[in-house]
């Protein structure tokens, strides 16, 4: 039985395995083999403070999880499939069920994060890895000299857009709006940079190709009458998001897009079930706000915990 | 650095190169290449299970690792356009590929779906 069973390992997660740990609070981080938080996938955090140089996505989750695991974390790689309510000496507790074992714990964090939302047009599945991508840098390489299409305009398709121009001749941003999302410095340099074209008001309606990626099918949304196929190599897709709390429907409160619903503390409807990142219900998801989100959740896991325990500090 | 000997049954992934891809390929009768680079964040969730892997399946199935920077040959031979990628082959062919991470049982579950 831990005191405290975390769900991902993200920046969110990570920094309340850090808080936890520090709290002396037993705790076991459950990190997915499956799905790596996002934000390992980004090339460039330049709004992260301390890091006036801008770091790599993956360098920085490695050294959060170093700082966390520094102060006593256990981390294993696990994915969790399920949730279910159980008790511990008559005190509630959690039972989190993987695809091989289960873990017991007082509280729970989750901190599971979001995956890109697929456009599930015609050849996105079927040619995913065959030139269809959710992450430029692993696969941007791949494409040196090519012409490659963005589809998004917010600050994730921007900025990966900007990353693939060190590979690819040229860059087209399709985008279902006629101005880009994306936070202002970004939105300039996507408009300076001189391999980067765009397509306005436009959507992506199949992906061509048999063994490899050909081309991209786009229609006009203000007239649907206009379609035409832009030759590409490559497709990268950053639309949106969905996050990963199916394994949550019926346990706690989510909302119309499947995020968590949190107060200002991080607890979600289930008592002793917090969550914090990009998985819950909130304005702005960034690498700083998970950060603050985990410290919080962490922090009301352990109040919880030590009132279940008898020993909050003041009673 | 010097290009890893073919060994017997090895129970921890071995490296293969554009120059040994071929010897490996028909020497081993059930291996998996496990196609990966240094700037790719996910290819580094896929190194664990694959140690344990090669340690629990010694003596049937050869796991491997090519870094795709290094050996362009390979990359263009088939076609790999996404990392982490995993070839599989059988008897001397390559009988499929799996593109992305998952969790080992899922892993060894898509590995054996190609014998």
């Amino acid at each position: 039985m831990y005191d405290i069973l975390i769900v991902g390992s993200g920046p969110a997660g990570l920094t309340a395995g850090m808080y936890a740990s520090r709290a002396a609070m037993r705790t076991l981080l459950l990190a997915s083999a499956y799905h790596p938080s996002l934000i390992t996938t980004t090339d460039l955090i330049e709004n992260y403070p301390g890091f006036p140089e801008g770091i790599s996505g993956f360098e920085l989750v490695e050294k959060f999880r170093e700082q966390a695991e520094k102060f006593g974390l256990e981390c294993i790689q696990d994915d969790a499939v399920s949730l279910e309510k159980t008790s511990k000496n008559s005190a509630p507790a959690w039972k989190v069920t993987t695809s091989g074992s289960s873990f017991e714990a007082l509280a729970v964090i989750i901190a599971t994060g979001t995956e890109y939302a697929h456009l599930n047009v015609k050849g996105e599945e079927e040619l995913t890895g065959r030139g269809v991508s959710y992450c430029a840098t692993c696969d941007g390489p791949f494409f040196k000299d090519a012409h490659l299409v963005v589809v998004g305009g917010g600050d994730t398709a921007v900025q990966e857009a900007l990353f693939l121009t060190r590979f690819a001749r040229k860059v087209t941003i399709v985008h279902r709006r006629d101005r880009l999302r994306a936070t202002g410095i970004l939105r300039q340099r996507a408009h300076d940079n001189e391999r980067i074209s765009f397509e306005w008001n436009a959507v992506v309606t199949e992906i061509m190709g048999e063994s490899a990626v050909t081309g991209v099918k786009i229609r006009n949304v203000k007239n649907p009458e206009d379609e035409k196929v832009l030759k590409a190599e490559g497709v990268f897709i950053f639309t949106g998001y969905i996050p990963y709390t199916s394994f949550l429907h019926g346990i706690l409160a989510l909302d119309e897009g499947g995020y968590i619903v949190v107060d200002a503390e991080m607890k979600t409807s289930a008592p002793g079930i917090f969550a914090c990142g990009d998985c819950t219900k909130k304005l702005l998801r960034q690498v700083v706000t998970a950060c603050g989100d985990g410290a919080t959740a962490a922090f009301s896991a352990e109040h919880y915990v030590n009132e279940l325990k008898g020993t909050l500090y003041g009673t | 650095m010097a290009e890893e000997i073919l060994v017997t049954n090895p129970d921890h992934p071995i490296t293969v190169t554009d120059g040994t891809i071929k010897e490996a390929v028909e020497a081993y009768p059930f291996l998996v290449i496990d196609c990966w680079a240094e700037w790719c964040g996910p290819c580094k969730m896929i190194g664990p299970i694959l140690e344990s892997l090669a340690k629990k399946h010694a003596g049937e199935i050869v796991f491997a690792k090519l870094d795709v920077e290094k050996n362009p040959q390979t990359v263009a031979t088939y076609s790999i356009r996404s990392i982490p990628n995993l070839l599989v082959f059988k008897n001397g062919n390559k009988v499929g590929d799996i593109v992305g991470a998952m969790p080992e049982e899922k892993l060894i579950e898509r590995i054996r779906s190609f014998a």
